[in-house]
């Protein structure tokens, strides 16, 4: 095993620019009050405090980004006959994320199973996925809207990460937890560990654990969604308050669906893809004007059922829920999805809060 | 191009011929650009493709020619949105983008030493098509071949050009209805499911292939049950608004299936296996 290594916080913006040697690094930042991740450069001061309110989501895929350049052309020998050319557009510059949390890193390990598989490869992706490595800090106050540890993971879930942080005396304990995690490790605003720092890690991690509310395990919920499906009751009443906004997807770190347009002036043109939401009423509406999910209860239920069901069941286990939080936290009418998968599991509601 | 193919990146083709098959149907036949990968193009017969209009936008299609028949592929388009009325917009020699072949196909394997009836309505012909003509091409592995095909009027139905052939032909059986009598109309007046019911096809070693509106599907279903069918042995095609036709964009599933990958074709048994979405 690799030694770990100390940062002190002094030391922080020199790790940071060494980072950003040939690299976009991306740190969560306060901007018109809310913390989103952003390029780091001088004078930006990260927010390492508290969990993010948007995911690094757009770091490796992007609410917008071209898929490819179309361009027509005519024959100049024979001006009736128009030619196409079309070009891929991959871009996947080097990146760090800097200060995301572990639900934010492991995001991504639900998009891997999708998006990168034997069968098939989302270039974009998949090679936007191998240029950017992930430095999470291990959180020290889980926020009361958070759950990993009760869809499989923890506060100090180091899966999908390439480096993690966690908080000591003066600084942050720095290990590499993937290959490509050690090169990071090497520089001089790092210093070897001491002991001290090593096991005030280990006890800043179990504490962070113990702070968690009580974990309920969320695997059961495949089967009793399904048992759910057609209790359209149910599904009315958890969505009554649904505005249909897609703010929970949006800002959902394992929310990966999308949407195809192209955009053309000229003989030219793009092909653009953008994340789309089923809590849409477009998303599924058909030619013949049928809609297989025609109101927002049958729109949540697949929301729901994606995550906590279906997924699991495709991947044999994994749930798509990375227990972030964040739909609870900014959805504007509170609809709350650890509620719906305990209603669904007929567990007791009262998940949110501290004990 | 790397190892990896970009599963998004469609293939340049060139229209070759368009025929208008109803005042609301064209079917655009094409090439790939790429004569060497004309050449080698595979597909299955049920399998779709996808379309592009540059600057527009893309749509789903079935290839409603058999593989038997490699000359082109064929794709009938009915109007409804922005995409098709683009495409409707097309003459030979313009260039559009082709991603196929995409989703299953029909089980022509486990249909060999069987009969076979194919009950089509409205543009839903079109994948009935491509696996009618792949059996007839194929004759000698299927019994008996019939076919009960309805549209709206005599004007709806596409594929005129096929059905001397099939009506003709002795080694298969055409039934053609429209939904009410109209002046020189010499076939059957009537709904599908009921003239199905007075066809009486035997479900004994039979396999049934239905696809049309969802309305039609629904009552052939229950005439099909009437009639002794079991539901392994009735098979049709979905539909859902689909993107990226490779199981990624997440538009197309009904619970764990991916209609896009797992589909379209599927049995009327494993209908029953996915939850009540359709
Ligand atoms: C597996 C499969 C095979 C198909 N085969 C054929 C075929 O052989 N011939 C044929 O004419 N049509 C076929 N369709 C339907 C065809 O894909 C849609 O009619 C077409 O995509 C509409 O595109 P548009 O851009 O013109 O419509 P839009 O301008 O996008 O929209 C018009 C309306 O159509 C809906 N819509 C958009 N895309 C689809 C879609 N893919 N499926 C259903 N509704 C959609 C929209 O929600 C809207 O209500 C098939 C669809 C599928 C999924
Ligand atoms: S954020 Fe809340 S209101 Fe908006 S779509 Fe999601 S559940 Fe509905
Ligand atoms: S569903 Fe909610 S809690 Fe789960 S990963 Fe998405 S935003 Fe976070
Ligand atoms: S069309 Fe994208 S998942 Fe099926």
């Amino acid at each position: 095993m690799m030694s770990a290594k100390y940062l002190a916080q002094g030391d922080l913006s020199a790790w940071l620019g060494a980072l950003a040697q040939g690299r976009r690094v991306l740190v969560p930042v306060r901007e018109n009050g809310a913390v989103v991740f952003r390029p780091y450069g001088p004078g930006v001061a990260p927010v390492l405090s508290r969990q993010a309110d948007s995911p690094p989501k757009e770091s490796v895929f992007p609410s917008t980004e071209r898929l490819m350049e179309f361009s027509y052309s005519k024959d100049p020998e024979n001006l009736g006959k128009v030619a196409l050319d079309i070009k891929e557009t991959v871009n996947a510059p080097a990146t760090v994320v800097f200060g995301g949390r572990p639900c934010d890193a492991r995001g991504f390990t639900v998009f891997d199973r999708v998006y990168d598989t034997k069968a098939i490869r989302d270039p974009y992706y998949a090679e936007r996925r191998a240029s950017t490595l992930f430095v999470t800090l291990a959180c020290d106050a889980p926020e009361t809207t958070c759950f990993c540890n009760s869809v499989g993971s923890s506060p100090v879930d180091a899966d999908g990460s390439d480096v993690l942080l966690t908080p000591v005396e003066g600084g942050w304990l720095v290990e590499a937890v993937s290959e490509r995690g050690k090169a990071l490790l090497d520089a001089p605003a790092l210093k070897d560990a001491p002991a001290s720092a090593q096991e005030q890690a280990k006890a800043a991690q179990e504490a962070a654990v113990a702070a968690m509310p009580p974990a309920w395990d969320a695997a059961p919920a495949a089967a009793k969604l399904i048992e759910k499906f057609d209790d359209m009751g149910f599904w009315d009443n958890v969505s009554a308050k649904c505005i249909s906004c897609g703010a929970c997807t949006y800002l959902c770190p394992t929310c990966y669906c999308f949407t195809v347009t192209d955009e053309r002036s000229g003989m030219k043109g793009e092909r653009i893809r953008t994340w789309d939401t089923c809590m849409s009423f477009q998303f599924t509406l058909e030619a013949s004007g049928h809609n297989p999910r025609p109101t927002k209860a049958y729109r949540l239920k697949n929301r729901v059922g994606h995550k906590f069901s279906y997924y699991p069941d495709i991947h044999k286990g994994p749930i798509a829920c990375c227990g972030c939080g964040r739909c609870i936290k900014l959805c504007p009418v509170s609809v709350d999805i650890r509620e719906i998968v305990r209603l669904a599991m007929e567990l007791p509601t009262a998940t949110a809060g501290k004990p | 191009m790397t190892t990896m193919m970009n599963p998004y990146l469609p293939e340049i083709a060139t229209v070759l011929e368009v025929i208008q098959e109803t005042p609301n149907i064209k079917t655009f036949r094409v090439v790939l650009n790429n004569k060497d990968r004309m050449a080698k193009f595979k597909y299955e017969p049920g399998q779709v493709g996808q379309l592009s209009v540059f600057g527009v936008g893309e749509a789903t299609f079935v290839i409603n020619s058999p593989p038997t028949r490699m000359e082109y592929l064929q794709f009938s388009v009915m109007l409804t949105g922005e995409v098709t009325s683009m495409l409707h917009t097309l003459s030979p020699g313009d260039q559009v983008g082709v991603r196929a072949p995409l989703g299953n196909w029909f089980p022509y394997e486990s249909m060999k030493g069987k009969n076979v009836v194919f009950i089509g309505g409205g543009i839903g012909m079109a994948p009935l098509r491509t696996l009618l003509l792949f059996m007839l091409d194929n004759r000698k592995d299927y019994k008996n071949i019939s076919l009960l095909y309805g549209a709206r009027s005599p004007e709806d139905m596409a594929f005129k050009y096929d059905l001397p052939d099939w009506s003709s032909r002795k080694d298969m059986t055409t039934v053609l209805t429209i939904d009410r009598e109209a002046p020189g109309w010499e076939h059957k007046v009537g709904l599908i499911p009921n003239v199905l019911l007075e066809m009486n096809p035997s479900p004994k070693k039979t396999v049934a292939i239905t696809c049309g509106p969802p309305i039609m599907i629904k009552f052939t279903l229950q005439a099909l049950k009437k009639l002794g069918f079991e539901d392994d042995q009735i098979v049709t095609t979905l539909e859902k608004r689909m993107k990226c036709g490779v199981g990624i964009c997440g538009r197309c599933n009904i619970g764990t299936k991916y209609v896009c990958m797992d589909g379209p074709v599927f049995t009327y048994a494993q209908l029953k296996e996915l939850p009540n979405e359709l």
